[in-house]
């Protein structure tokens, strides 16, 4: 049995991240904070590059809490949406060229969150990983990891609870 | 309230960049209690679809009126930071209205401030999102704790 050509590399990337940019660009708020995300395949990095009104703190001077924890927030929401977005994606079952920010897939809503603040954010970009550690139909339960220059050394880690969006059966 | 009193809270929130880049206000304070508010802005949404504030955006409101009803406790700390907040959204701020957190410091020991905070918007009965968290004391002494990292 022959399996069939595998699709050309540049056509995937280019599918996955259309998909993954259309689905950041559409939230008016990581917009203003100006949050990107990497890709390796399906795992997301999380980059909040610095600026001098994210300060909390201007003596120190450390990042805002608030602003690590809408940074750490995004992080978790969007590696949901975008779990359920890459299975579809991957099934063939939606069609990424939809995925326009008019029209964007709908987002799973924070229960609760909740931060731990491990020391001060430094005045330099932030990176950031979450991990799903549970997905229902109707609730998940995310982890989520910041740090700044060593990955070993986090600033800042946060747990939540979403409720997920309705999938269309 | 003193004068002094509503100088520390003023200068404590006007000091700080991302306060004033959410258009954070100080509408009233107390004795460790701080209510902060914030207008509704097309920058700050976090569901395209509604229209509605995203959580981080609220979560920033709820923590700076935090710090700011620890700064304002009787025991006057020479700072503080976050420890960790609780956030519990109750349901989405309505699209248009301005959002209120108001913030008590209800327990303070020499090295910790325990808060809580509530955000509401037009519709006070109804709270957007209830927080509870602890806080860090500086003491007045000095900078040792913040220059070690």
């Amino acid at each position: 049995m022959k399996r069939p050509r595998p699709e050309p590399v540049q056509v995937v990337k280019q599918r996955r991240d259309g998909a993954l940019r259309a689905l950041v660009s559409g939230v008016p708020y990581i917009q203003y904070l100006g949050i990107s995300f990497d890709r390796r395949g399906d795992e997301l990095t999380a980059v909040l590059p610095y600026r001098d009104d994210l300060i909390g703190n201007p003596l120190l001077p450390a990042l805002h809490g608030g602003a690590t924890a809408a940074f750490l927030e995004t992080t978790a929401i969007i590696e949901l949406a975008w779990s359920l977005l890459w299975e579809e994606m991957e099934e063939g079952a939606l069609d990424p060229t939809t995925v326009l920010p008019t029209h964007l897939p709908r987002l799973p809503k924070t229960i609760d969150f909740t931060v731990d603040y491990l020391r001060s954010g430094l005045p330099r970009d932030a990176y950031a990983r979450a991990r799903i550690n549970r997905s229902g139909r109707r609730y998940a339960s995310v982890h989520v990891e910041a740090w700044q220059d060593n990955r070993a050394r986090l600033f800042a880690q946060a747990t939540g609870h979403f409720l997920m969006p309705e999938r269309d059966a | 309230m003193t004068e002094a009193k509503a100088k520390i809270a003023r200068q404590f929130v006007e000091a700080i960049p991302h306060a004033r880049a959410l258009g954070m206000r100080i509408d009233d304070i107390g004795e460790g209690r701080c209510l902060l508010s914030m207008d509704y802005d097309l920058r700050f949404v976090g569901d395209p679809a509604t229209g509605v504030i995203h959580g981080g955006a609220v979560f920033a409101l709820l923590d700076t009126a935090c710090g700011a009803a620890v700064m304002l406790h009787p025991a006057a700390p020479a700072g503080t930071a976050t420890l960790d907040l609780r956030v519990d959204y109750m349901r989405p701020a309505t699209p248009g209205q301005r959002i209120l957190a108001e913030a008590v410091c209800y327990n303070m020991t020499r090295t910790v401030a325990f808060i809580r905070a509530n955000a509401r918007d037009e519709d006070a009965g109804r709270p957007v999102a209830t927080a509870t968290g602890a806080f860090t004391i500086e003491s007045a002494r000095g900078p040792e704790r913040a220059a070690r990292r």
